[in-house]
């Protein structure tokens, strides 16, 4: 790493330069969480959900769109096979992610696990660039990056389910953070794809598979029809849109 | 459902999420699978689609809703991130917009 200042600042100071850059660049994801989050800990308390429920799925979960499918869920049938399966499709672009900060990721030490555990979109978001402030150590950049996402989503989520009680204004209706959520994020999807066969078919085989199966089976009956044409039609699909070359040493 | 198939099942969502985010660390260190490639630029779009007709799969969200309110915040929604292009303002503005609906327009 370059750095420009002619005398290196002791380790406690870059460790502290470091968190102040991180704070810097994760400011959005402080204010976008702050809303997401603190819906989503209203709309756990509003399905009857005791405070905790929300806080430690923020924890152990800790991938914001699969809390609020398994927040929907967990008000349904006792389904673990469904709850497995659908933690690895949702989350399944991780897969991507992690092959994507591999080589950046190396070197990183005791810090490593955490950075792994931790790699969510936004964060992604921020560190797949590649981009790094001077004057910073990289590893406690990217350490704190995570660390700071993290507690904004957890801190909002405990507050929304710990001060739902005593809110000022009516909640009914917060239901609907959930479709926005799913609604603005394959807007996004489509609008950064060339052509929409994938999209188009995910909403039509859900939509058969919600009347052929009800609303009890049809996820992993889609789940699995999903993958399985996307597969079977692997020639002709790969043909219309280039498959990334992810080429890493 | 018991408290303890709650656990369950919040600790297989969980279980699943860490494999996706380790198995890139500890199995595609050399290559990835051309399948896994192929999978991963088609597969986000297609799941994103499935759970956007997951959430209507019981029709209107709150009781006593005809499905017009669903259908006007989810226009704007839509509308919102094509316009804006961030997810925070259309989440916030398609929630708030169904918020105002089902409690002072539709009730």
């Amino acid at each position: 790493m370059s750095t420009a200042t002619p005398c290196p600042p002791g380790r406690a100071a870059l460790i502290l330069a470091s968190a102040r850059a991180a704070f810097r660049v994760t400011i959005p994801i402080l204010i976008g969480f702050g809303f997401c989050g603190f819906s989503y800990g209203l709309y756990m308390r509003s399905l009857g959900f005791e405070p905790l429920f929300p806080i430690l799925m923020a924890l152990t979960i800790f991938a914001g769109s699969l809390e609020f499918i398994m927040a929907s869920m967990l008000t349904g049938p006792f389904a673990p096979l469904t709850a497995f399966v659908i933690g690895l499709i949702v989350n399944a672009r991780h897969l991507f992610y992690g092959i994507a900060m591999l080589d950046r990721y190396r070197g990183t030490g005791g810090l490593k696990p955490y950075l792994i555990y931790g790699l969510i979109d936004e964060t992604f978001s921020i560190l797949g660039m590649g981009y790094v402030p001077q004057g910073v150590d990289r590893r406690w950049y990217y350490f704190f990056v995570s660390l700071f996402n993290e507690s904004y989503w957890v801190l909002s989520t405990a507050a929304g389910a710990l001060f739902s009680d005593g809110l000022p204004f009516d909640t009914r209706g917060i239901e609907f953070v959930l479709p926005a959520l799913f609604l603005a994020i394959f807007m996004n999807s489509w609008q950064q794809e060339r052509q929409h066969i994938s999209s188009i078919g995910g909403l039509a085989i859900t939509f058969c598979c919600l009347m052929a199966f009800g609303t009890h089976y049809f996820l992993l009956a889609s789940m699995a029809c999903i993958v399985l044409l996307l597969l079977a039609f692997r020639r002709k699909l790969s043909a219309l849109v280039p498959v990334q070359e992810g080429e890493h040493s | 459902m018991t408290t303890m198939q709650a656990a369950i099942m919040i600790g297989l969502a969980a279980l699943a999420t860490q494999i996706t985010r380790w198995t890139p660390f500890l199995l595609f260190r050399k290559r990835t699978p051309q399948v896994i490639r192929y999978l991963g630029t088609l597969l986000p779009s297609a799941i994103w689609g499935m759970l956007v007709v997951y959430c209507f799969r019981n029709g209107p969200l709150v009781e006593g809703s005809s499905g017009v309110p669903e259908i006007i915040a989810s226009a704007v929604t839509l509308g919102l991130q094509a316009w804006r292009r961030n997810m925070a303002v259309s989440i916030a503005g398609g929630t708030l917009c169904y918020m105002a609906l089902v409690q002072f327009i539709f009730r």
